[in-house]
C-alpha cells in the first residue's frame, strides 16, 4: 500500500494531478475516497476487494471540472474510461490512472494508448453468479421470462441507484425527468418500472462495460445488470465488437440493419 | 402493562386465525439473500431471523405510489371521485423491530404537521403493530444513539421478546394492543414473573451524543463539513426510500383524455430534480447542499418543528447505500470539542 500512497503523494505534490479518486476502508468493503492534499493520501487502499466502479465520478462536474484527475482503476473502470474517451467526456492529458498488476503491484498509466494496452493484458474478473443467472434465464420460455421480470421489477421503487452508479449514465437530463412529453410515468408500477429499465438498457447499447454496478447498487436486489449484460451480448452478435468509430447507439451507417423495425 | 407468554406454535396459530378473520398480514419474508416486508398469504413464509428488512414498514401507511383522487371532465364541469378509505384493509404489521415501530411517530408528525393527511391517517389507524424486540444486531444498528433501543416499546401495540427457542414474552402496550389481546387471549399464557426482558436483548453500543449532534449541526449550515461528507454520494434515492421516516413525495398526473388520477409517489431530497425550478434555477444545485438538507431535516428541523428526531437508528440507509455513506459515522463527526 505504501507504493500507492507515495505514488499519489508525488502526483499531488508535483501538481500532475489536483485530485485522486481511490478507495479507503469502508464499513464492510472498501469505499470511494477522494484526496486533494498529499498529507491525506495515507487513508488510501487498493486491492482486489476494491471493486466499485470509480469511473462514475469522472463525469461529476462539481468534483472534477477543470481539474487534473488521478484514479484507481480496476478492470471495469479501465473499460469505462475508454468508453468515456470514445464519447469525448475525458481529456487525455488531464487523467492519470493507477492499476494493479497481477502481482498486486501499482502501475501508472499516462495515456489512452497505455490504458488500451493494459486492458488487453488483463482478463475480466470471473462472475460465476452472473453466469448462473444468465444460464437460468436463457433456459426460460418467453412466458417464464415475462413472469420472472414482472416479479423482479414489481419490487423496483425508482430510487434510480442503478442510474446513479453507472459511469455511462452521465446525462444532465435523464429521460425519466422529461415531462413534456412524459415518456415514462415517474411513479413506481410494474409496467413503468419496466419502461424505465428497458429505456436505461437501450441507452446502453454498445456503451455498457458490463461492470454490473447497476445491479450491485440496487437496494432491493433486482438483478438488472443481467439486462445490460444480455444487451451487450445482443449487440456483439448483431453488430460485432466495438471499434473506435463509435458505439452502436450513437452512430449511424447507411447499411445498418433495419430488420428489427416493425 | 400486561405481560403474557406465547409459544411459537400458538403464535403461528394465532396469526392464522388473524388471517381467517379478514385481517391482512404485513411481515418480513426472506427471498434469496434479502428479507423484506410483504403482504403474506401463508404464515409459513414468515421470517423471524433477519437483523433488518431491506425496506422499513412505512409503505404500509405511506405507499410508494398512491392514487389520491380520480376525475372526469364533462363539458364545463369536473366530477371528482375522492379518496375512498372504506376499501382500505385492516392490517397487522408483524415482526417489525422497535426502530420501525417507533418510526411511525416522526412519520405521523410529518403527515399531521399542517394539513391532516387523510390517506396516511386512514391507513395508519387500520394498523396494529406487533414488534419483535431485537436479539441480534449488526454494525449498522444505532437505535441506542437516537433515544431508542432493542426493547423499546414506543410505537408498538404489542411487543414480543424471544425468551427461548420456541416462546416469547408478550408485552401488551397500548389500548389497541389490549383490544387485540382480548380478542386472541386464548393463544396466550401467563408469563412467569421473574422473566427479565433485558437479559434477552442484544447490546447496541451508543455511537454518538444526539443532543450534541443537534446542537452542532444547527450552527454548521455554512460549514465545509457537508462537502467533505458528501463527496462520494452519487445522488440516488436508496437511503430515502428504505428510511422509516423519510416522507418526501411528488404529485403526478395520470391523465387519459377526459379522465385521470392524481398520484402521490415517493421522492427524495437527494435528487437534483427535487428542487429544480421551472425557471431552470436549482436552489440546491450540488450534492453537498442536498446531503446537508437530508441531515439537517432529520437532526435539526424536525426536532425544532415537530419535537422529534427524524431518525430511528435502523441503519437501513447505510446498508442500502451503493457507496457506503455510513450515517452514524457521519453523525459522529458532529461530536467534537
Amino acid at each position: 500500500m505504501n507504493d500507492l500512497i507515495s505514488q499519489v503523494q508525488s502526483l499531488l505534490e508535483n501538481k500532475t494531478i489536483d485530485i485522486f479518486i481511490g478507495y479507503e476502508k469502508g464499513t464492510r468493503k472498501p469505499r470511494p475516497a477522494f484526496v486533494s492534499k498529499a498529507e491525506e493520501a495515507g487513508k488510501l487502499i487498493f486491492n482486489e476487494n476494491c471493486s466499485g466502479n470509480l469511473a462514475v465520478y469522472l463525469t461529476r462536474k462539481d468534483l472534477v471540472e477543470g481539474k487534473k484527475v488521478g484514479i484507481a482503476a480496476s478492470y471495469y473502470t479501465l473499460k469505462n474510461i475508454i468508453l468515456l474517451f470514445d464519447e469525448n467526456q475525458l481529456k487525455e492529458d488531464h487523467l492519470r490512472i493507477i492499476t494493479l498488476s497481477e502481482k498486486g503491484e501499482i502501475q501508472l498509466l499516462q495515456s489512452l494508448e497505455e490504458i488500451k494496452q493494459r486492458l488487453k493484458e488483463m482478463s475480466a474478473p470471473a462472475k460465476a453468479d452472473e453466469e448462473e443467472w444468465v444460464r437460468k434465464i436463457d433456459a426460460m420460455t418467453v412466458s417464464e421470462r415475462w413472469a420472472f421480470w414482472t416479479e423482479e421489477l414489481s419490487r423496483c421503487f425508482k430510487c434510480y441507484a442503478c442510474r446513479a452508479a453507472c459511469p455511462m449514465c452521465y446525462c444532465t437530463k435523464c429521460i425519466v425527468e422529461i415531462n413534456r412529453p412524459q415518456w415514462i410515468q415517474p411513479w413506481a408500477s410494474v409496467f413503468s418500472n419496466m419502461d424505465w429499465q428497458i429505456n436505461r438498457v437501450m441507452h446502453m447499447a454498445g456503451r455498457c462495460s458490463d461492470c454490473g454496478a447497476c445491479g450491485a447498487a440496487c437496494p432491493v436486489g433486482i438483478p438488472i445488470h443481467l439486462l445490460s449484460h444480455k444487451m451487450a451480448e445482443a449487440v456483439k452478435e448483431n453488430f460485432g465488437e466495438p471499434d473506435e468509430k463509435g458505439n452502436v447507439l450513437s452512430t449511424f451507417k447507411p447499411d445498418d440493419k433495419e430488420n428489427f423495425i416493425v | 402493562m400486561k405481560r403474557k407468554y406465547i409459544s411459537r406454535h400458538s403464535l403461528m396459530n394465532c396469526l392464522k386465525k388473524v388471517q381467517t378473520d379478514g385481517i391482512s398480514l404485513y411481515a418480513p419474508v426472506t427471498r434469496g439473500e434479502q428479507t423484506d416486508f410483504r403482504f403474506i398469504t401463508s404464515v409459513d413464509d414468515l421470517s423471524f431471523d433477519s437483523v433488518q428488512t431491506v425496506r422499513s414498514a412505512k409503505a404500509v401507511a405511506f405507499p410508494c405510489s398512491e392514487k389520491l383522487f380520480s376525475y372526469t371532465k364533462e363539458k364545463n364541469d369536473v366530477q371528482l371521485q375522492d379518496y375512498n378509505p372504506d376499501v382500505l384493509p385492516e392490517v397487522l404489521v408483524f415482526g417489525l423491530h422497535p426502530c420501525d415501530a417507533v418510526g411511525f411517530g416522526p412519520l405521523g408528525s410529518i403527515f399531521n404537521w399542517d394539513t391532516q393527511d387523510k390517506p396516511y391517517n386512514e391507513r395508519r389507524k387500520r394498523l396494529t403493530l406487533i414488534s419483535l424486540a431485537c436479539t441480534r444486531a449488526d454494525e449498522y444498528c444505532f437505535c441506542t444513539s437516537v433515544g431508542g433501543g432493542p426493547g423499546n416499546t414506543e410505537g408498538s401495540d404489542i411487543q414480543l421478546t424471544p425468551i427461548q427457542e420456541d416462546g416469547y414474552l408478550a408485552e401488551i402496550i397500548t389500548d389497541k394492543g389490549n383490544e387485540w389481546y382480548e380478542k386472541y387471549s386464548s393463544f396466550f399464557e401467563e408469563a412467569a414473573e421473574d422473566i427479565r426482558k433485558e437479559n434477552y436483548l442484544v447490546e447496541i453500543p451508543v455511537k454518538f451524543n444526539i443532543e450534541e449532534v443537534e446542537r452542532k449541526m444547527t450552527e454548521l449550515f455554512e460549514s465545509d463539513i457537508w462537502q467533505l461528507q458528501s463527496e462520494r454520494c452519487i445522488g440516488c434515492g436508496a437511503c430515502a426510500f428504505v428510511c422509516p421516516t423519510c416522507a418526501c413525495f411528488d404529485i403526478q398526473e395520470d391523465a387519459h383524455g377526459n379522465t385521470g388520477n392524481r398520484i402521490r409517489c415517493w421522492d427524495s431530497c437527494g435528487f437534483a430534480l427535487f428542487t429544480l425550478h421551472t425557471s431552470g434555477d436549482n436552489p440546491r444545485s450540488t450534492q453537498s447542499q442536498r446531503w446537508r438538507q437530508r441531515l439537517m431535516h432529520k437532526f435539526s428541523y424536525m426536532p425544532e418543528r415537530l419535537t422529534v428526531v427524524g431518525c430511528t437508528g435502523c441503519g437501513r440507509c447505510s446498508r442500502a447505500c451503493p457507496v457506503d455513506m455510513n450515517l452514524s459515522d457521519n453523525l459522529k463527526m458532529f461530536n467534537y470539542e
